[in-house]
């Protein structure tokens, strides 16, 4: 059974703006209240890239240094999955616009940031890390398709892998067809040797996802692909012995049993 | 770095420029033929040459699944439909099981010419995309992997890999984790990416696309040529069924540049470790490869350090080529295709040699072909890098040679 310990968590979304705030709505112990994310510069580039970052880099490398920084783990050697249902909606966005016009004139930084793992990209070089790192993409499934991903990783061998899953709502005309309500991004550094912190083993299951009481963030849960992840980081801010299912592909879900 | 469990590809077909399946592509490497042409894909106004796939447009997705209709699944389609890869599929699916069957596909930009022609078409006063757009089955990256697995009937564990230029190579990799995790009997690998204005005018604006056909390791080279894919495996654990002939997938190697985003590491850096990683996870030796196909882009500064890269750990000993001079470069379906060139290569004994490569670039360190060389293999590597300097080199190896002497 695939398993690992949870060294540290990152999250950043409406209402949301770091773990231990996370935490204490999650525990109960402060009402949600959904503002708008607001996502900070990434202060690990250098100015021109930081001036140039879009929503969804700003957005993944917040979480991942929230997180590392939770862990207090080296990231100069740590393997990175991330993770995002959809992409950079405003990048393309200017790209499908430019191409549109009659010039048809695109910038070549809009380019290169257009793919997929450039908020992968833009975290090695901030952390001068040359560890692999992957970029995933599954819709609705892609927070459990990364943590598959970051546990198989680490059963081959890997000491601890930092998996980063966000989702950045489009700009219009696209918003009308996408599936993302805000920006929601959670983070998690995950390693193989026993730890301190909580454990959770991996298995497939055709039970329904773990459902969140507090109806707001219950609705959050559902409007974000990564957000699919709250029951995860509802049990993180109390662990207790326990099981929580995380919505995956149509056919199956990821059911986690954890110990604190 | 652990030793890996290696993985049979038990079938394979491809369907590129090169032609359409394995006869097909095997035919135009053995007669060193280019299929790139200059550019007359839809409107695009650029003095460049690609590698098209004729047909494509013509194919019809079944009528259940036609909301994936977009250029990247009709190619998919097609790539499926080559000697009979998606017949036996379903054959090993009803075998396995279905939901003991993964789908891991790579690409770059999936359907996102379907998104760029509907720009064109925005209501004047709303800015509304135009009625029947759909995002999720013909736009999105996982369009492509939920085509696949739906098309098939297989559902388990399915992504889609967005690495750029090593996408589909990275699916190897992925796919070799979840078997040796006992997570699914069998995956289905590939990688499928189409013409489209993003890449053709994006790699424009970056100034890498070459006027004429690319001319890998040249010394006048002077940028790609895009191109065109979908190629496909069938991956399994060996078993008693697994033939000499038959190709292992032995070891893979991922690294990142952490250099730059679309600029390699200029010592080749990320490169050499990924391909480091390769041997290592094979436990097998640099003397120990026949063959590398390299990435070999054909742009000046890609190519050298890839060079350097492949010097360091190989010297000037091992034959290597690039095999985008005859094919063009499939961008996130590359890794895939490449792939199965080297399937190719092991099984007929064939070394393609690099197209169009006039004057070999004498500064770059290594044995490169630029004819075709017949000799047996038993051991090849294939590399492939992205933008994000995101590396993966993947090492294969006959069955009957797998092991070194």
């Amino acid at each position: 059974m695939l398993s690992a310990h949870v060294l540290g968590v990152g999250v950043l979304g409406p209402g949301l703006p770091d773990w231990p705030t996370a935490a204490a709505l999650l525990r109960g112990e402060s009402p949600y209240v959904a503002v708008a994310s607001a996502l900070p510069p990434p202060a690990a580039l250098p100015p021109a890239e930081r001036r140039r970052a879009g929503r969804v880099v700003r957005l993944a490398l917040a979480i991942g240094a929230q997180a590392v920084a939770d862990a207090g783990v080296c990231t100069g050697n740590l393997p990175a999955v991330f993770a995002s249902s959809a992409g950079d909606g405003d990048n393309c966005h200017e790209i499908c616009e430019a191409l549109a016009s009659a010039e048809r004139s695109i910038s070549p930084t809009r380019f290169h940031n257009s793919v997929h793992n450039a908020a992968a990209g833009y975290w090695s070089i901030a952390q001068g890390c040359q560890a692999p790192s992957t970029a995933l993409c599954a819709l609705d499934a892609s927070f459990g398709a990364g943590l598959l991903e970051a546990l198989l990783q680490l059963r081959a061998g890997a000491e601890s892998v930092l998996l980063a899953a966000y989702d950045v709502d489009d700009p219009p005309p696209l918003r009308a067809h996408g599936s993302v309500s805000d920006a929601f991004g959670v983070a998690l550094v995950l390693g193989a040797a026993p730890q301190a912190r909580a454990r959770l083993q991996l298995s497939f299951t055709q039970a329904p996802p773990t459902r969140l009481t507090e109806p707001a963030l219950e609705a959050l849960r559902e409007s974000i692909p990564a957000a699919r992840a709250l029951p995860l980081l509802q049990w993180l801010s109390r662990p207790m012995q326990g099981c929580v299912v995380l919505d995956y592909l149509p056919e199956q879900r990821l059911q986690l049993h954890l110990t604190p | 770095m652990t030793r890996m469990d290696a993985v049979w590809i038990r079938d394979y077909t491809a369907a590129s420029a090169l032609g359409l399946g394995r006869a097909a592509t095997r035919a135009t490497l053995e007669a060193g033929r280019s299929a790139l042409a200059p550019c007359r894909f839809e409107s695009a106004a650029l003095s460049t040459w690609v590698g098209e796939v004729a047909g494509v447009d013509a194919v019809r997705l079944p009528a259940a699944h036609a909301a994936y209709n977009c250029r990247n699944n009709r190619l998919a389609q097609l790539g499926l439909s080559q000697d009979g890869f998606a017949e036996r599929a379903r054959e090993r699916i009803a075998h396995w099981g279905a939901a003991r069957v993964g789908v891991f596909m790579g690409t770059s930009t999936s359907g996102v010419l379907e998104t760029e022609l509907a720009y064109r078409e925005r209501d004047a006063l709303t800015g509304a995309l135009p009625q029947g757009f759909e995002y999720r089955r013909a736009h999105n990256a996982f369009a492509l992997t939920d085509y696949v697995r739906r098309v098939l009937g297989a559902t388990g564990p399915a992504v889609t890999i967005c690495t750029a230029c090593s996408s589909s190579a990275k699916v190897f990799a992925a796919a070799q984790r979840m078997l040796a995790a006992d997570l699914i009997d069998a995956a289905i690998v590939g990688g499928v990416d189409s013409l489209c204005l993003t890449t053709l005018y994006g790699f424009h604006s970056l100034q890498l696309t070459a006027p004429g056909p690319c001319r890998p390791f040249d010394r006048m080279r002077d940028g790609l040529s895009i191109s065109e894919a979908a190629a496909f495996a069938w991956l399994e654990r060996p078993s008693g069924d697994t033939a000499g002939s038959d190709v292992l997938l032995l070891g893979t190697g991922e690294s990142s540049d952490a250099h730059h985003m679309s600029s390699p590491h200029p010592e080749g850096a990320g490169a050499r470790r990924a391909m480091q990683a390769a041997l290592q996870t094979a436990s097998l030796r640099a003397c120990d490869i026949d063959y590398i196909n390299l990435h070999g882009t054909g742009t000046p500064s890609n190519d050298a350090a890839e060079a350097r890269a492949v010097h360091a750990l190989f010297g000037s000993q091992v034959p290597c080529s690039s095999t985008k001079g005859a094919s063009g470069h499939a961008l996130g379906a590359a890794g895939a295709l490449e792939a199965l060139i080297c399937a190719l290569a092991l099984q007929a004994g064939l070394m393609p040699g690099g197209l169009n490569t006039d004057e070999p670039d004498t500064s770059l360190q290594v044995d490169y072909l630029t004819s075709n060389r017949r000799a047996a293999l038993a051991r090849v590597l294939s590399n492939s890098f992205g933008f994000g300097g995101a590396n993966c080199s993947l090492l294969f190896a006959r069955a009957d040679g797998a092991r070194a002497s």
